[in-house]
């Protein structure tokens, strides 16, 4: 497999406001890559610094020290910049602030359109796009009139309308309810299954992270964990001390383990968790 | 309350005025408009109001969605049939008291102003309410676009247009909102007089700005990470394109504007 995303001794400051001194550096000293293909969980509490992770790679922010790629392209490289955020989509927050057309359609057209792709081929594209997330008889549809979920979803096939490679989610779920999270969350799996684009998954949702390839854990800026799902969460202590929570399975099996009885910590899922302490009863 | 705004309200159906070709529509309507200038007489006037019903006809617009548009204009309305019937000069009617004042002149273009505002406003509303706010930006800016060798920023504003209508409904909701958390906390929007009801405004205005500045900032990074870069090399999904029908319309709209034109200098 090869790399989709790398970052070398990545360094990141925002300018410094007014009144402050010095900039408060947001990233420091991260290495890290993602392998085509992959879905991976970005963890942090707030001000970790993952949201300034997830736009430096596809350029909205250029580091001030050490180096991105994508797909082998240096970010800083202007003449590369539309290429790289056509490889690289990206989902924000908040999907009133990311929908640009009173239509659905027109809206997952206008990626395409800015690319200057022709005609048929864009509306190819926007029934495939919208198919992929299970929107397709909301083609017509105004955008403010649809839930939460069905929003994202719609701004999420405006980016699979790039035909991207990779596709970042900032904190997509973060303002979406339990059912809203569902659908956008089963939308993007089936990408990531079904048509090989790589995830990366940016929350502090820790049963988000639960069937993740792979785990990334920031930190104050530094990249605090890096494994898959089950080695990372049975880190309980590292991770209450950088003030995240194991999820609910691992957090009983440890209260479990430290009573005294003999169950393993690598139980992630319900399921999971319930045949292991049933093994350990018995 | 804020149900009320309408801008560039737009009524769907699928009738040939509908369908047709949003820069024939405003085409028609310039033509229209200097039709309606250049009508003096009562024959003129009996053209284009015959055009305007044949429009209002097919369109299927409900009558009273079109004398809904006209409330606002009453009062320019009643002030320009009181000023052309006093200050005209010509023969007064009558020799008593007011009636002095006003002559056959005065009533006549009293009459004819009033006509040709009214008739000026259900033409363009008719093209709002049969035509999507988005195809409208649309054709405005595919009619405006040879302007762009002058380096006018055709495309911006038509972007800045579409973005506008889209985010009305947004800010309302938002309005909306920050009203009621307003009002749970003890404001007052409903009393005081004028003065007092505008300083209370304050309070919403405030974080509508804030909010919409910041929703500003976000939309310009979601465009970016979508590959916008101006209008250039820019393709679309809907590709506007005139038919027959539209030819036929536009080339009758252009024999009445002439028409008129020759009429008003036949002294007719």
């Amino acid at each position: 497999m090869s790399t989709m995303l790398q970052t070398e001794h990545l360094t990141f400051a925002y300018p410094a406001e007014e009144g402050e001194s010095a900039p408060t550096a947001a990233l420091e000293d991260v290495t890290l890559s993602v392998e085509k293909g992959s879905f991976v969980v970005v963890l942090g509490h707030n001000g970790s610094g993952k949201s300034t992770l997830a736009k430096q790679m596809n350029a909205v922010l250029l580091p001030c020290g050490g180096m991105v790629y994508v797909d082998g392209m240096d970010t800083k490289q202007e003449a590369l910049l539309l290429e790289i955020r056509r490889r690289v989509g990206m989902v924000f927050q908040n999907p009133d602030n990311q929908i640009v057309a009173n239509v659905v359609e027109e809206d997952v057209a206008f990626a395409p359109e800015n690319l200057g792709i022709p005609t048929e081929e864009i509306r190819r594209r926007v029934d495939d796009a919208l198919a992929a997330v299970g929107m397709s008889e909301f083609t017509r549809h105004a955008p403010h009139l649809l839930s939460g979920g069905q929003k994202q979803r719609v701004a999420i096939a405006g980016v699979i309308a790039m035909a991207p490679e990779c596709v970042v989610l900032d904190e997509a779920t973060a303002m979406l309810d339990p059912s809203g999270r569902r659908e956008v969350l089963s939308a993007i799996r089936a990408l990531n299954r079904e048509r090989g684009i790589t995830v990366v998954l940016i929350t502090h949702h820790m049963d988000e992270a639960l069937n993740a390839d792979r785990l990334i854990v920031m930190n104050d800026g530094r990249l605090a964990m890096d494994g898959t799902p089950a080695e990372v969460f049975t880190q309980v202590d590292a991770l209450r001390a950088m003030g995240l929570a194991a999820p609910d399975t691992v957090e009983l099996l440890y209260g479990l383990r430290q009573g005294g009885m003999d169950v393993p910590l690598d139980a992630l899922t319900v399921e999971d968790c319930a045949a292991a302490i049933c093994r350990a009863l018995r | 309350m804020l149900k009320d705004i309408t801008l560039g309200q737009f009524f769907p159906g699928n009738t040939i005025v509908h369908r047709l070709d949003p820069r024939t529509k405003l085409l028609c309507v310039i033509l229209y408009i200097v039709a309606l200038f250049n009508a003096k007489s009562v024959l003129t006037y009996a053209l284009v109001a015959a055009v305007l019903l044949v429009c209002i006809l097919t369109s299927k617009v409900h009558y009273k969605a079109l004398t809904r548009g006209l409330k606002p204009v009453y009062i320019i309305v009643a002030f320009t049939a009181i000023m052309n019937l006093f200050f005209t000069g010509g023969t007064p009617v009558a020799d008593v008291w007011l009636l002095r004042h006003i002559t056959f002149e005065g009533i006549r273009s009293a009459i004819a102003m009033v006509l040709r505002i009214i008739m000026l406003i259900m033409g363009t509303f008719l093209l709002t309410y049969t035509t999507s706010p988005i195809s409208l930006t649309d054709g405005l800016e595919r009619l405006l676009s040879p302007l762009k060798k002058l380096k006018l920023p055709i495309h911006e504003l038509a972007m800045m247009m579409s973005i506008a209508l889209r985010f009305i409904p947004t800010l309302i909701e938002e309005t909306d909102k920050i009203m009621s958390a307003q009002k749970a906390r003890g404001a007052d929007f409903e009393s005081g007089n004028i003065f007092q009801r505008a300083k209370a405004l304050v309070p919403i205005l405030v974080p509508l700005f804030i909010s919409a500045f910041r929703r500003a900032d976000e939309l310009a990074t979601a465009m970016e990470c979508r590959c916008y870069h101006g209008g250039e090399g820019r393709t679309t999904l809907h590709v506007l394109r005139y038919q027959t029908a539209d030819y036929l319309v536009l080339l009758a709209f252009l024999a009445l504007a002439v028409g008129i034109i020759v009429l008003k200098h036949l002294g007719l």
